[in-house]
């Protein structure tokens, strides 16, 4: 565990220097007035927190400190840490429950290039690797290779895939898949989708066939829809949440790329303003890198 | 629920409008809520305090206060701004001269760079040149399969060499290239993090080898504020001479584009809009402001309508759409001509004053189909004088396009919908648009 907490906080290292290292340094021999906090809402700003959740941040934390009567640069900190402790450090949610009925159902959707089809693969390997029967509904019938590239997966992580020809329709592949998930007792089914823009509105439609059609398929089923979003993206995930929440669910979040330069803010964004859980995020290109997201250690992460 | 930029811009200014006057107190205010919008498209922090300091500069001042219309004046400042910020002109690629010249893409994962080296092939293909994609992505499983199912799709010619390195394969592609008269080779990299200094440093490599005409980087734009150190990076480590923004048919309205232009200084040249081949524009930085700003991007889609439509039957329909004297006919016609023009959305996204109100109507291609069923089963008179359509005309209808009688009631009540629409927008269309900056005017 403790591994893992090394690897998370060397890949947050950069966003803490971009969230808390900044912070710290700017806070520095100051005193809480306007000018600091509007420099702290620039660092907030800039590490994708957005706009409205910063403006929420920074004012609670003015209204705190006229409240406390604290005037030290110093605190700000402090009352920052807690602030966004309180957004994010919530009893995780459970990626499985008792009350599953398999094959528990996984629908992995997002938009284009957010890293669905490596997800899958990776999440594979993992559920695979922990004795769980996996299998993959290849529905990603448009995108030229998607299916070359889930079953080198499949193959890889040695579960069985249900696939098709390009061109298909994935809800038909979907149905299959569910079927098969049934017939073959699977404990999981991950179905990959096609990478859609979530302002496409018959896209969007296509997505909740997918989900009917499973549950057709496979009647008592649990489904949970999953949606990906990239790390590297700004606001636009908050309307992508929203969207694709709306269209068919989302049950938790995959949250990509999170070894880049600039993260975590857009986690605190999500969770201020759509409560939506996250369940992995994805910290580099091995297998082990899509970790499971544990509030309490990314928010320690973020803060040590 | 989320507005994006034009949206934004447009409240904003409808409230200076509002105002009968311009104050040195609601530029700032209203400045600050540019601000707001700027930031909330995810543009750079910085870029949008220096944008809103050019602005108010311009506009805190007697220009301003003594203009007629104040609203307009500071439209067109921050309108000028933009187009500015973005680049002025609109910069083409490297010309394709020599035998070969070549463009090499790169880019972080999944910012569409293979698909976009499918446009640029087929952008190429369409002006008689030869080009060869190559796919230098040994990394990604399918990643190569990818490129090459892609290529056959557009019939372009495809290179890869297996079990060897990008450097190879780039290397040697070039030399193929020379020896079979490709007139463009297009080196499809994979996707790496700008801070991976060993696949940096591949890339490096294969720039000196190729020493490639245009490098472009790929840039998504729905990427946050952190697009201005991923390109500082790559600009810093490769000297790139251009960026493609992808995914531009989404509602990330390009905060990003503005960042990544002002910090690297490099033109955006490219625009892509779609998941297809052909979806791809240059970029205009002057449309882009113009529709970041809410007033429609009327040049590209009378552009786009000059290569696929007839024209004079567009313009026909324009005024037919605005004076609410189209009929059902019509409609027929011009559901045709429009899917030619390519994804609805991004059409009806270039309509000057039109987004907004199209916002809650949500266009399905299926469900055109299904309409233009149901007007091809109605007799010419019926298709003119949609309101004789009675009960067993209907059900006739239905039962000739294999649609129920509700969807042909439907279908009449969007259509009276819709003239009703038309109709408003047509009247009030020229009163809320700033004199100086009429989409038409742009037109000539």
């Amino acid at each position: 565990m403790s591994g893992t907490l090394d690897k998370l906080k060397l890949s947050l290292s950069r966003t803490k220097d971009s969230i808390l290292g900044r912070i710290t340094r700017v806070v520095k021999r100051r005193r809480i007035d306007d000018d600091l906090l509007e420099e702290i809402e620039q660092i907030l700003i800039e590490a994708d927190v957005g706009v409205k959740a910063t403006t929420r941040l920074i004012d609670r934390i003015r209204e705190t400190a006229k409240e406390r009567n604290l005037s030290e640069g110093a605190d700000v900190v402090t009352l920052l840490k807690d602030e966004i402790a309180t957004i994010l450090i919530k009893e995780d949610g459970q990626l499985f429950s008792d009350e599953d009925i398999k094959p528990v159902v996984w629908i992995i959707t997002g938009v284009n290039g957010v890293g669905k089809t490596t997800t899958i693969g990776k999440l594979a390997t993992q559920f695979a690797g922990e004795g769980k029967k996996v299998i993959i509904g290849a529905c990603d019938t448009f995108r030229a290779a998607a299916i070359d590239q889930i079953a080198i997966w499949a193959e890889r992580s040695g579960v069985d895939i249900i696939r098709s020809q390009e061109g298909a329709d994935p809800a038909a592949v979907a149905f299959d898949a569910a079927s098969a998930a049934k017939a073959r007792e699977a404990d999981i089914l991950l179905l990959d989708t096609a990478g859609r823009l979530h302002t496409k509105s018959n896209l969007m439609e296509e997505l909740k066939k997918v989900r009917r059609v499973v549950q057709k398929a496979a009647p008592e089923a649990t489904i949970y829809s999953k949606l990906i979003i990239d790390g590297n993206t700004g606001q636009n995930a908050l309307a992508q949440t929203s969207v694709f929440m709306e269209a068919i669910g989302c049950d938790g979040l995959i949250i990509t790329k999170l070894d880049g330069t600039a993260k975590g803010g857009v986690v605190i964004a999500v969770a201020e303003e759509l409560g939506v859980q996250v369940d992995f995020i994805g910290l580099g290109e091995g297998i082990d890198d899509l970790q499971r997201f544990d509030s309490r250690e990314f928010a320690e992460a973020l803060f040590t | 629920m989320f507005s994006n930029l034009t949206d934004k811009l447009e409240l904003v200014f409808k409230k200076i409008r509002g105002h009968g006057k311009l104050s040195e107190k609601n530029i700032k205010d209203s400045l600050r809520e540019v601000r707001q919008a700027l930031l909330e498209a995810d543009v750079n922090y910085k870029v949008a305090r220096d944008f809103i300091k050019a602005v108010e500069q311009k506009a805190v001042g007697t220009q301003v206060l003594q203009s007629i219309d104040p609203g307009q004046q500071i439209v067109k400042i921050v309108h000028d701004e933009l187009v500015t910020l973005l680049g002025g002109s609109t910069e083409a690629l490297a010309p394709i001269d020599k035998t070969p010249t070549v463009y090499m893409i790169c880019g972080l994962q999944g910012s569409g760079k293979t698909t976009l080296a499918a446009k640029i092939a087929l952008l190429t293909k369409r002006k008689n040149k030869k080009s060869l994609v190559v796919a230098a992505d040994i990394y990604r499983p399918a990643a190569v399969k990818q490129l090459k199912v892609l290529a056959d799709s557009i019939q372009v010619e495809h290179f890869h060499l297996e079990g060897k390195t990008p450097q190879e394969i780039c290397h040697e592609a070039i030399r193929y290239a020379g020896k079979n008269f490709i007139d463009l080779v297009i080196l499809d990299t994979a996707g790496r993090l700008h801070i991976n200094d060993q696949m940096m440093t591949e890339l490096e490599e294969i720039k000196a080898l190729v020493k490639p005409d245009e490098l472009l980087l790929v840039a998504d734009s729905m990427t946050g504020q952190d697009a201005v150190n991923v390109a500082e990076e790559f600009h810093r480590r490769l000297s790139i001479t251009g960026i493609a923004l992808s995914k531009l048919d989404g509602d990330a309205r390009g905060g990003a584009a503005i960042s990544i232009r002002k910090v690297t200084g490099c033109p955006i040249k490219l625009a892509s809009m779609g998941e297809k081949p052909g979806d791809l524009e240059p970029f205009h930085p002057d449309r882009m402001a113009s529709r970041i700003l809410g007033m429609g991007d009327i040049v590209s889609l009378v552009e786009k309508a000059q290569e696929t439509v007839d024209l004079d039957k567009a313009q026909k329909m324009q005024e037919k759409l605005l004076s609410a004297q189209f009929d059902l006919e019509d409609f027929l016609e011009q559901m045709g001509q429009l899917k030619k023009l390519g994804p609805l959305e991004s059409i009806v996204g270039m309509i000057p004053g039109i987004s907004r109100q199209l916002k809650g109507i949500q266009i399905d291609e299926r469900d055109m189909e299904r309409m233009a069923a149901i007007i091809k089963s109605m007799t010419i008179e019926e298709r003119h004088h949609p309101h004789i359509i009675d009960g067993s005309r209907k059900k006739r209808i239905a039962l000739g396009s294999g649609n129920s009688v509700q969807a042909v009631n439907q279908l009449l009540k969007q259509f009276s919908a819709m003239q009703k629409m038309f109709d408003n927008i047509g009247k009030k269309k020229f009163k809320g648009l700033p004199k100086g900056l009429m989409p038409f005017s742009m037109i000539r």
